[in-house]
């Protein structure tokens, strides 16, 4: 019985704005809105054949490659940025202006300088995502507990040891904070720098089908990258999840007490 | 806000700050400011010693010299304002929405179950997914990066929000019930005060939002704007004139942090978050 009533409030609302869609869809037919079944069937023939291999997965490669390169710098980079107290005080400003730069502008700046290429393109992706991992890791990097540091140090922890099991673990919460922005600002780059100049990938034929006024093609492609999005949304949950349980544990405790 | 709240809120734990700190703040801020310099001067060393190619990456002081003659041209203010314009009712909008939303669906346990799932599903959707429908349903008006930032920012703070409606104390919210305040009163008087530190987060962070995504729609849409502007520039070969307008984009993204910093600063100056950060 709970369980029945679980599946009703996460299926209901879904359910019930897919009868209005169909049924509001049943007579006149609307140029701009394509019927339930028309898209699925779309859906099917455009995205499940060659275009899979074509388009969507080295748009997916470029994603992958894009994010996690930027998580590596931003970590590493901020990680040594943030305990150099020196060079933090030195590279903030400049740091928080290139954060406050809208990275869609960094489409044409970059094509620019390294032509239309897939390097290009991945280069958006990791120019943009970079930012908010680094600055959160100086963050969670500054904000160590001076206890736990002190304790550390007199234990004679120090150099990579002190990084592994130190510092890096009480930063590790701003800087998925910093990780999940990125990925959300990822996807929207690769979409934005194959719109902008590309012959493929994902953002180019959704704007192609528009262009040719193939809209339940165009529709089926909206749908591909919201999937995408719920799909990085929920990788990026289990993974927190994973990756802090110990944190959530430790909130937990704390609220109790 | 109350009267009562915003008066406990004073300066007074400022005149406490201990002077050395103000001293170390001061050597930071020359740090910071050397950071920039270096920065710059770096800028300007890699086209003139010829490490990227002059045409494609113009030493910084030609691009502030751009940047100057753009602060003295109609066109660039019209752009900026054009661009200014769809940020401040794109954000307008979505609070608005958000807010409404959010303590409808927050103050009902039934309304936050049921739609827990379709807000899950919709929020991560990419707004940019949705371009070519703006420019289908549009074109290049500003509707269409109106579009684009309230799907953008309607999220960040409806979740703030829901987050906030549901961190209220329930002992307060019985206390208040048993002194007789009716729905409305407690929205006001308890509900409210709890959410909006979570409130003002949202905001915050849909500002920045909303300032990406408008130069987004102008850049790939064409909507007017700054992005159209960089976009135009790019193609017409003015590349000083392009790198010009994108460092005024970032001078903006600054500003618009500053300003959310200090209205979030003024209006949860009573707040224990705010308050503490002014104490240590």
């Amino acid at each position: 019985m709970k369980h029945l009533r679980n599946a009703g409030y996460i299926l209901g609302l879904p359910v019930l704005l897919v009868l209005v869609w169909w049924s509001s869809t049943l007579g006149a037919v609307n140029f701009f809105v394509p019927k339930p079944a028309d898209l699925v069937e779309t859906f099917g023939e455009v995205w499940f054949g060659d275009r899979f291999f074509s388009d969507v997965l080295p748009s997916l490669a470029r994603l992958v490659v894009g994010v996690s390169v930027a998580i590596l710098i931003g970590v590493v980079g901020g990680i040594l940025i943030g305990s150099i107290r020196w060079l933090r005080a030195l590279l903030e400003p400049t740091l928080e202006f290139f954060r406050a730069i809208p990275p869609p502008v960094l489409v044409p700046v970059l094509m620019l300088l390294m032509g239309i290429t897939d390097s290009m393109k991945v280069m958006v992706i990791i120019s943009g995502c970079v930012w908010p991992v680094l600055l959160n890791t100086i963050e969670g990097v500054r904000a160590v507990d001076p206890v736990l540091s002190d304790s550390a140090h007199t234990y004679g922890i120090s150099g990579r040891a002190r990084i592994r099991y130190l510092v890096l673990p009480s930063a590790s919460p701003q800087i998925m904070a910093g990780v999940r922005q990125s990925l959300s600002l990822g996807l929207i780059l690769m979409v934005i720098s194959e719109m902008f100049a590309s012959s493929s990938g994902l953002g180019f034929t959704i704007v192609q089908f528009q262009r040719s006024f193939a809209i339940p093609e165009m529709w089926s492609g909206i749908v591909v990258l919201g999937l995408l999005g719920v799909a990085m949304s929920f990788i990026f949950q289990w993974a927190e999840r994973n990756i802090l349980r110990w944190y959530h544990g430790q909130k937990e405790v704390e609220n109790a007490a | 806000m109350s009267s009562a709240t915003l008066a406990t809120g004073g300066a007074a734990p400022r005149a406490e700050r201990p002077r050395r700190k103000a001293g170390k703040g001061a050597a930071n801020q020359l740090l910071g400011v050397l950071g920039i310099i270096g920065f710059l001067a770096t800028w300007e060393l890699i086209p003139r010693l010829g490490l990227i190619d002059e045409r494609f990456l113009p030493p910084a002081s030609e691009v502030i010299a751009a940047l100057v003659v753009d602060f003295g041209l109609t066109a660039f203010w019209i752009a900026v304002a054009e661009t200014m314009k769809a940020w401040f009712l794109g954000l307008l909008m979505a609070v608005a929405a958000a807010v409404l939303l959010g303590f409808i669906i927050g103050s009902s346990d039934f309304l936050r179950k049921a739609t827990n799932s379709t807000v899950e599903f919709l929020r991560p959707i990419p707004s940019v997914a949705l371009i070519p429908l703006a420019v289908l349903l549009f074109g290049v008006k500003i509707e269409s990066s109106l579009l684009l930032i309230v799907y953008a920012s309607f999220w960040q703070v409806l979740i703030q929000v829901l987050y906030g409606v549901a961190d209220v104390d329930m002992l307060a919210n019985n206390t208040a019930k048993s002194y007789g305040l009716g729905t409305m009163a407690r929205i006001r008087y308890v509900v409210f005060p709890t959410a909006l530190p979570y409130l003002m987060t949202g905001v915050r962070l849909a500002a920045a939002v909303a300032l990406v995504l408008a130069i987004t729609a102008e850049l790939v849409i064409g909507s007017p704007g700054l992005g159209r502007e960089i976009a135009l520039a790019q193609s017409g070969g003015a590349i000083s004139g392009m790198y010009a307008l994108v460092l005024a984009t970032g001078l903006i993204g600054v500003l618009i942090n500053m300003l959310m910093r200090r209205i979030e600063k003024r209006i949860l100056g009573w707040h224990s978050s705010i308050r503490s950060e002014v104490i240590v």
